[in-house]
């Protein structure tokens, strides 16, 4: 049995340890949010924060996750980013969004005022074939300006 | 084609919409649109109804995979009714011919029922006018429908839409022949930024696409398919799969019949009790597979086969002057072969659906391009009839091309009926890379014979490529007139001696059309060699390509003998030279051609293209550092695609199109080794991502009341020249081969 704690909640699993926390996630506690894109934590779209820190919940099994704080998008609040990507019509198909979101919370909390190098430092492993690339930059960018 | 059915209210209530089909208890998936609609009390058409308390119900025919098709074909009915788009909620329509064509592909989504949308909003808005002119008893000569309202203009009394919904109703749905449309100044909508109907779900990560599907006892499936296409089984061993914890048992689907067309490939599922279960026993399966004939495909092989068949003359496909006779009497003649690799589309989302085989039916919910595309296939793969099959179109994660062929929704349906329970399939990233219908590779060749100065007298040009059509029909060697008229037969340049060529080639993987199809290579090709004309002219590349193109005029094609299908009548669709000479012209100003100071390393491409009705230009700036590294600090991209409904929707779409072409300039390539296909996920076959896309893409709409025409596809085709030819302006190394990854610049 194992112990997870899901955007304040906990909740016991007792199936296969070595499932990847986002299928744990999509299939059996029905948070949909984070997405399947690659199964190899090459394109971001499954990213949820491990204690506040971004992760590829595709290449991180359940028994990894045990104790520890996972925030899904389900559970991330209302966050200035989700505003400023509003504001910018960011997401297109908006498949990769949630894990763009994601990945740009986390970097706000350690850089609050990205440079562009951060913003590509930190967002290279995260893909939009849809190519909104110019907006997400934007986007983190006035989120952050409306953070300060 | 493109007429709505402007059903009577008794007709419409006449209809089945299979009730029975919805009784699953389907979690997390919206309500059909055509049950939300039963809720409304006025529908004068299928496409729009109204509940009582106002809400105005617009039908979504059209999927949604981020072209802003959902929003931005609704809003031209909503914008027509006078409806306040506060007060619309949409709906997804299921598939269903009474819609029309559904096939949300082409790039024709607004440009095919722009007149639909506006006819199905006057007739609603003419109705709720005569109810409240009947309900004041005053000539509805003197009311106005205004935002959600119909005013009494003499004495100010209202009315609200939800208020009139019922006596509506009751009234005859008027002759299209007696509608009056708003004037284009009168547009509430048509012409502003609107953001997506989806934006706050998608994120907060709310948003319902086909991998979110789940309905009450479901199992998931995932399937082994054969490694080269058209392979067979010989031996299967699923014990160490059916030990896999979750798993409950595997079965063998049926082969294909050549055709293959939208057919399930065949292979072995595993299906468990959840996704994880299915693909680890799928690993642990032992399948033996007798290859077939594919498995002579080699693409190193085989892009030889190509370039020496392209070196040779081929089918003529358009012909004007002799340019035998001119190449003979240049002054200079140049050559040049060109080649692209199959490309794969590689959505964010893998193929998914999920099918719910029972009582005869099947009930499907699916991010697919073409709901009525699936009646279709899975009519065909289970053996019932189309119209008992119930296609639900959730949001598309993705789409491109590759989700308008349903296989996938196949393999659920043939799996639901035989194990009896709701199934989901779920594509891994490496099924959807190894079995994608892909973007077909084409070797080309060109060649010039150029006057005393510097103008081409003779031009051939040459395709080499297997045809799509060879997906849906045996025995195809050649292009069809729909792939050669993607830039190649209707090439714009002035050239008094002229001949195009197709050479044969024969199919071994599934092609399929992908973002702008062949018009990708046609215009690479096209563009380049239009840039090593200019430079062995030693004229500038934008003033020459103006000169190649000539003066403004309609091309007969026609007249020339050209098998031209065009996408939309050629009367009110011409090939018009004058407009693409004014989106080269915008596109060198707003980049500052010539005029702007560029860093050292850096340097500008400019490359023009009409396709899918619509006129782009595109300038690229390249940087190049001194070892060879690229960047694209900035495009600029000019486009005429006629009347715009949702200008920061285009926009949006002319951004993702130089990213898009950025990867297949850059990085894309697919390649098969004894009819295996070599790449399997993005770390193999590399996606743009944000350091390696253009930092900023600026989009210039040209002001037109042209009518609509295409968005989606047409910014993918200039771009690889532009960037190829600013490559060429960076450091002398011209590009003939994607994409550029391997190959060294400096």
């Amino acid at each position: 049995m194992i112990t997870l704690k899901i955007n304040g909640a906990t909740r016991q699993f007792d199936g296969d340890p070595d499932m990847p926390l986002l299928w744990y996630l999509r299939d059996v506690a029905g948070l949909t949010g984070s997405k399947f894109g690659c199964g190899m934590g090459l394109c971001g779209a499954c990213t949820v924060h491990q204690d506040g820190v971004a992760i590829r919940s595709c290449v991180t099994p359940v028994r990894a996750a045990a104790g520890r704080e996972i925030t899904t998008i389900e559970g991330l609040g209302e966050h200035p980013l989700q505003q400023a990507w509003a504001a910018l019509n960011v997401a297109q198909c908006g498949y990769c969004q949630v894990g763009q979101i994601m990945q740009a919370a986390s970097l706000l909390k350690t850089k609050p005022k990205p440079t562009d190098k951060d913003i590509d430092d930190a967002m290279a492993g995260n893909i939009c074939r849809c190519g909104t690339y110019q907006r997400i930059r934007a986007a983190i960018k006035s989120a952050a300006k409306e953070q300060a | 084609m493109r007429t709505i059915t402007n059903v009577s209210r008794r007709g419409f209530l006449r209809q089945s919409f299979g009730a029975g089909a919805f009784v699953l208890g389907a979690r997390m998936l919206p309500i059909p649109a055509a049950a939300a609609l039963e809720a409304a009390v006025f529908r004068p058409n299928v496409f729009v109804g109204i509940k009582s308390d106002g809400t105005v119900l617009i039908v979504a025919h059209r999927s949604e995979m981020g072209t802003s098709s959902r929003t931005s074909v609704p809003l031209i009915l909503a914008d027509e009714m006078e409806a306040d788009w506060k007060r619309v909620k949409i709906e997804q329509a299921i598939g269903d011919p009474k819609y029309g064509d559904q096939d949300t592909d082409g790039s024709h989504s607004v440009r095919s029922f722009f007149p639909v949308m506006q006819e199905c909003g006057a007739s609603a808005r003419t109705m709720l006018v005569e109810a409240a002119a009947k309900e004041w008893g005053v000539p509805a000569s003197e009311c106005k429908a205004s935002l959600h309202q119909v005013v009494h203009t003499p004495t100010g009394k209202k009315l609200d839409y939800g208020a009139l919904a019922a006596s509506a109703a009751k009234l005859p749905v008027p002759d299209k022949s007696q509608l009056v449309f708003k004037k284009k100044s009168e547009y509430r909508y048509i012409g502003k930024d609107f953001p997506i109907y989806d934006l706050a779900d998608i994120t907060h990560g709310k948003a319902i696409f086909g991998m979110d599907a789940k309905v009450d006892g479901m199992v998931y499936a995932s399937i082994e398919h054969s490694p080269v296409l058209g392979g067979r089984i010989k031996s299967v061993d699923n014990k160490e799969a059916l030990a896999v914890r979750g798993v409950s048992q595997t079965v063998v689907l049926p082969d294909f019949k050549p055709p293959h067309a939208f057919q399930a490939l065949g292979g072995v599922a595993v299906i468990a009790d959840n996704t994880w279960a299915a693909f680890q026993g799928r690993k642990k399966l032992k399948v033996a597979w007798d290859p077939g004939d594919n498995a002579t495909y080699t693409s190193s092989e085989y892009k030889k086969q190509l370039q020496t068949t392209a070196r040779q003359p081929g089918k003529v496909v358009r012909n004007v002057g002799d340019v035998d006779q001119a190449f003979a009497s240049a002054s200079k003649t140049l050559e040049a072969e060109y080649y692209v690799p199959l490309l794969a589309h590689a959505a964010m989302e893998p193929e998914v659906a999920v099918a719910d085989v029972r009582n005869g039916k099947c009930t499907v919910w699916a991010p697919v391009q073409n709901p009525q595309a699936v009646q279709d296939t899975v009519a065909a793969a289970i053996g019932i009839d189309k119209k008992d099959v119930i296609c639900n179109v959730t949001l598309l994660g993705g789409g491109f091309g590759r989700k308008s062929k349903p296989d996938f929704c196949a393999e659920a349906a043939i799996l639901s009926k035989q194990i009896g329970k709701p199934v989901k399939v779920v594509w891994t990233r490496e099924d959807d890379i190894r079995f994608d219908y892909f973007h077909t590779v084409d070797a080309m060749y060109l060649k010039a014979g150029l006057d005393s100065h510097g103008k081409p007298s003779a031009w051939l040009q040459r395709t080499v490529f297997p045809s799509i059509d060879s997906t849906f029909a045996l025995g195809i060697t050649h292009g069809g007139a729909g792939e050669l008229g993607m830039g190649f037969t209707d090439m714009p340049f002035d050239i008094p001696n002229l001949r195009a060529e197709n050479g044969e080639a024969v199919n071994h993987v599934r092609i399929g059309w992908m973002r702008s199809v062949a018009n990708i290579y046609h215009a690479f090709a096209i563009c380049s060699f239009a840039d090593e004309c200019a430079h062995a002219a030693g004229r500038d590349p934008k003033d020459y390509l103006l000169d190649l193109i000539g003066r403004p005029r309609n091309i007969d094609l026609k007249a020339q003998g050209v098998d031209y299908p065009n996408m939309g009548p050629i009367e009110t669709y011409p090939v018009d030279t004058g407009r693409l000479r004014n989106v080269i012209e915008i596109a060198a100003g707003k980049s500052g051609w010539g005029k702007r100071t560029l860093p050292k390393g850096h340097a500008l491409g400019i490359a023009a293209h009409r396709s899918f009705l619509s006129y782009i230009a595109t300038v690229v700036e390249v940087a190049v550092t001194p070892d060879g590294k690229i960047s694209i600090p900035r495009v600029d991209t000019v486009v005429d695609a006629g009347m715009i409904v949702n200008p920061d929707r285009v926009r949006s779409q002319f951004e993702g199109a130089a990213v898009f072409g950025a990867s297949l300039t850059l990085m894309g390539e697919i390649t098969a080794t004894a009819g295996k296909i070599d790449q399997s996920n993005y770390h193999n076959y590399p996606v743009a991502r944000i350091h390696e896309a253009p930092y900023e893409t600026r989009v210039h709409i040209v002001e037109t009341d042209a009518p609509p025409a295409g968005v989606g596809e047409p910014g993918v085709p200039p771009f690889a020249p532009a960037l190829c030819n600013a490559i060429f302006a960076a450091t002398g190394k011209r590009i003939r081969e994607l994409p550029i990854g391997k190959q060294k610049l400096v």
